[in-house]
């Protein structure tokens, strides 16, 4: 099937969304509880989704496999969120937001989806503070603003270091009012673990009851997934431990169209590994570099001295040297390699995990020396304190050991600009869809995605979508429910019956560490290759020698996490794909073949496109669709930080 | 290091505990708590035993998911920690610990370590929220808010539903959740409207729970992994008070 047709607006970006919502259908309000909606996944985009829909009157079934909705991973986003409200009078505007954001995704992302994003990222601020979000306020009692990875301009709204937990509360509370209503039904501990789709079209879910064990189907007249990103395919990332890409996944391999699945963000300032059992990592936030200088030992033979026992001289401070203009603020993207090329070349600094240094310095001491400790504190402090209850080292007394860790991924399924999949009526919302960050994210810009897709889009084009359709006419008797709860139980009878040598963390760690080896930072033909042909042996040693306890029956984590683990063992492979056939360097993609003098060379000739994979049957070669991408309102620059 | 574990094992809702013995010999100190579980269970596994069911998610002290007992106290030794962020140089080699779920009625035990938590869920239900429909906001600084007053609903908002204060408390009172949720909204301007039916329905639903009334033990504070301050528990005995003596008939009821 050829790609369906994205449904762009044509004519002036600035009226596209207004008119595109003039346009659409509705549903007349008595007819909306006819309606039933499910929802996947409680973050940001899924929870500010169903309680809007719910709002609205639809019938609205939200599902998460934590205990409450509450846990989502969007709670422990903490910089904060980008809106065009211009408070600071310093020249900031819709068209600078979007102007941003389409450079920032190094022209990868669709013009349309990007400035309708900048567009409702106001009212997302001012619902917020409708719902009681307590956002970082000035004495005057407006709301504060600060700048934000590197923006010319002060537009991130924030909640101290937890600016995603106070959104999501604020999106939970809103749920939770219409749980007491009636018109959403939560189902926390319930795991989606296929797509039904009938007649072409989506018409609901198969899932699991994780507590009893019970598989079971839900109907609708519409699906949507909020179910997040797949950074836990690299095992150590700074997502919670259960994010996964099985519910997007399984859709996948229903239908829909995975896109871009090779651009991954890599954060440059996270706690290193500490040793070989080490099971997440944590981001420390990127204003750590407004101060912090970041440095490696020049010589190799000095990286197991103590860091007070290296002279100034013996030290290089290798982003300042490179980057002489923009130094320690270089964006997230070249940061992380430029640490990454440091500890490749042995110069590493910290414990040595499995024979290497992966860590590089932050050095507060100028700072301290030039602002004084009570200033560095007040601004640092409990980032400090944070460090030093993971790392036990005092940051004011050692310098800080940091290193890239993944961290959110812009790849996701394919929708159009209605934000549908290319199964109609499964819509895909926050990280789960592609279309708004191109091949690099803006600090900031994940939480005003996933509002403004669940309180300001999704409302509409699903309404659009339903008015066409009549409600209803089907159960759960009909014979593709039937079918995908007979696949999921057989599937968990198999992996239970395999009874091997191996647990499912030992597979899922070597291959996040071949991921991060070869899909990482830095990518090669030669490496990518290679993995491409070592992981499906892996999963193939997976299916035969995997070792799960106890029953089906029973709340079984580790069942839950082999299920999902099988499907990074999938998911991995069309990624690398995807990274292999993407021979051009942009955004979070960087081709070690294909550089100018160390920065990323993009190949805007045969590369300006989005790139959709469709499944085409286990152990054949998906299919690549290509999106063309046009822009027409921000010319395509190579960017340069030198 | 080498760590003594008494785990309790519990197989279901139904099924009745245990302590179990576990010996961890090679922890480091650099661990934290729950990645030595993690090698624990991956060794559990291997000889084919159930892994220890525990609770988690984010690993970053933010989510809430994590928490059980150690050694009687919630989330550990380490104050305004959760158990996800306390790491094993806390400890002594040689120690010998005891891991227990959180103990309340209202919080069924699930599984080993794992609890029923959506008592707190039905809190919220009753009453923790502003009612405002998507889209009918007005423009966020149209009414400004004075910075102590968002300051202080911000150190009460900052409570991450763990459930440490329920299972620290004497009498499992919830009392400190609850206060928390109701002062995030009851300090704000916007939360006006539905302060006294907001402060007396989620007050009742606490009871409806079966969690415990407050005595004035301040445990709950002492545990807080985010130090939510026992003050707010004053806040929301007022409010009920005003909410069920003083004031007749009532005002701003909610839509529900």
């Amino acid at each position: 099937m050829s790609l369906p047709p994205n449904k762009l607006p044509t004519g002036p970006i600035q009226q596209a969304w207004t008119e595109r919502k003039f346009s659409m259908k509705l549903v007349n309000p008595a007819n909306r509880r006819k309606y039933t909606v499910i929802v996947v996944g409680s973050g940001l985009a899924g929870a500010s989704a169903a309680a809007t829909l719910g709002e609205l009157g639809y019938n609205v079934h939200c599902f998460c496999f934590q205990d409450t909705p509450r846990r989502a991973h969007s709670i422990a986003a903490q910089g904060g969120i980008n809106a065009a409200k211009n408070y600071q009078n310093d020249g900031d505007s819709v068209y600078r937001l979007f102007y941003d954001t389409v450079k920032g995704g190094d022209f990868r992302s669709r013009e349309a989806n990007v400035y309708r994003l900048s567009e409702v990222s106001v009212n997302i601020i001012d619902q917020a503070v409708a719902q009681g979000v307590p956002f970082a306020r000035e004495y005057g009692g407006l709301l504060a603003n600060r700048s934000f990875g590197g923006a010319q301009v002060s537009r991130t709204f924030y909640a101290r270091g937890q600016t995603g937990q106070q959104l999501l509360l604020g999106a939970y509370s809103a749920l939770e009012r219409q749980i007491a209503r009636g018109t959403v039904t939560m189902h926390p501990r319930t795991e989606m673990l296929d797509l039904v789709v009938v007649d072409g079209r989506a018409r609901g879910i198969t899932v699991r009851d994780l507590e009893s064990g019970k598989v079971s189907s839900y109907v609708a007249d519409a699906v949507a997934l909020g179910t997040g990103g797949y950074a836990n395919v690299f095992y150590l990332s700074t997502n919670a431990k259960g994010c996964n890409v099985t519910a997007t996944w399984r859709a996948h391999k229903r239908g829909a169209y995975f896109a871009n699945p090779c651009f991954t963000q890599i954060h440059p300032t996270c706690i290193p590994v500490a040793g070989s059992y080490q099971s997440k990592l944590t981001l420390m936030s990127e204003s750590l570099r407004n101060d912090g200088r970041v440095w490696v030992p020049k010589d190799p033979e000095d990286c197991g001295k103590h860091p007070s026992e290296i002279a100034e001289g013996d030290r290089d401070y290798y982003l300042e040297r490179k980057y002489p203009s923009f130094g320690n603020l270089s964006p997230r993207d070249i940061a992380s390699r430029a640490a990454k090329e440091a500890c490749d070349d042995g110069r590493g600094v910290g414990p040595s995990v499995e024979g290497v240094r992966r860590g590089v310095y932050l050095d507060f001491a100028d700072a301290v020396k030039r602002l004084g400790k009570p200033a560095v504190s007040e601004k640092y402090g409990n980032l400090f304190e944070m460090y030093q209850r993971i790392t036990g080292e005092d940051p004011y007394e050692v310098p800080m050991r940091m290193y890239p860790a993944p961290h959110y991924t812009m790849g996701g399924l394919w929708v159009d600009y209605q934000l549908q999949s290319t199964i109609p009526g499964l819509f895909v919302i926050g990280e789960a869809n592609f279309s708004d960050h191109g091949a690099n994210r803006l600090g900031a810009s994940a939480l005003m995605q996933g509002l403004a897709d669940g309180y300001f889009v999704l409302p509409f084009t699903l309404a659009d979508y339903l008015a066409g359709m009549k409600p209803g006419g089907l159960d759960s008797t009909h014979a593709a429910f039937k079918d995908a709860e007979r696949e999921v139980a057989q599937r968990t009878n198999t992996l239970l019956n395999i009874k091997g040598k191996r647990t499912v963390d030992s597979f899922h760690r070597e291959l996040g560490l071949m991921m991060w080896d070869t899909c990482g930072m830095a990518r090669t033909d030669e490496g990518l290759s290679a993995t491409l042909k070592r992981i499906p042996e892996l999963r193939e040693e997976f299916w035969k020698n995997v070792t799960i306890s106890g029953s089906g029956a029973e709340l079984n984590q580790s069942l839950e996490k082999a299920g999902r683990v099988a499907d990074f063992l999938e998911f991995a492979e069309v990624m690398c794909l995807d990274a292999r056939t993407r021979a051009e360097s942009c955004g979070g993609h960087f081709r070690t073949e294909f550089q100018d003098q160390g920065e990323a060379q993009r190949n805007d000739a045969e590369y300006t496109h989005a790139s959709a994979w469709e499944y085409t049957g286990a152990g054949n070669a998906p299919n690549l669709h290509k999106e063309p991408l046009t822009f027409t309102y921000v010319k395509p620059v190579t960017r340069s930080y030198k | 290091m080498r760590m003594k574990l008494n785990v309790w094992r519990q197989n279901g809702r139904d099924a009745k505990g245990a302590f179990q013995k576990y010996d961890c010999p090679d922890v480091s100190e650099h661990m934290s708590f729950l990645e030595m579980l993690d090698v624990l269970n991956e060794r559990i596994e291997s000889e084919g035993q159930d892994p220890i069911a525990f609770e988690h998610d984010c690993r970053e002290g933010i989510c809430g998911s994590c928490g059980f007992m150690i050694n009687g106290a919630a989330h550990g030794p380490q104050p305004r920690t959760t158990v996800c962020q306390l790491h094993m140089r806390s400890f002594k080699d040689g120690d010998e610990l005891w891991l227990e779920p959180w103990r309340a009625k209202a919080f069924p035990v699930v599984r080993d370590l794992v609890v029923d938590r959506t008592a707190f869920d039905r809190i919220v239900q009753a009453g923790g929220y502003i009612s405002t429909n998507t889209g009918s906001a007005p423009e966020a600084n149209a009414a400004p808010i004075r910075k102590d007053s968002a300051d202080k609903s911000f150190d009460a908002a900052a409570c991450i539903g763990c459930g440490a204060c329920v299972a620290m408390c004497p009498n499992a009172s919830a009392s400190l959740f609850t206060a928390a949720k109701l002062a995030h909204l009851n300090l704000l301007p916007q939360g006006q409207p539905e302060r006294l039916i907001r402060s007396e329905k989620m007050v009742v639903q606490m009871d409806v729970e079966g969690f415990g009334h407050c005595t004035n033990h301040s445990d709950c504070e002492a545990v807080c992994p985010k130090g939510i301050s026992v003050t707010n528990i004053a806040m929301m005995n007022l409010g009920y008070v005003q909410a069920t003596l003083l004031s007749s008939p009532r005002e701003g009821s909610t839509d529900d």
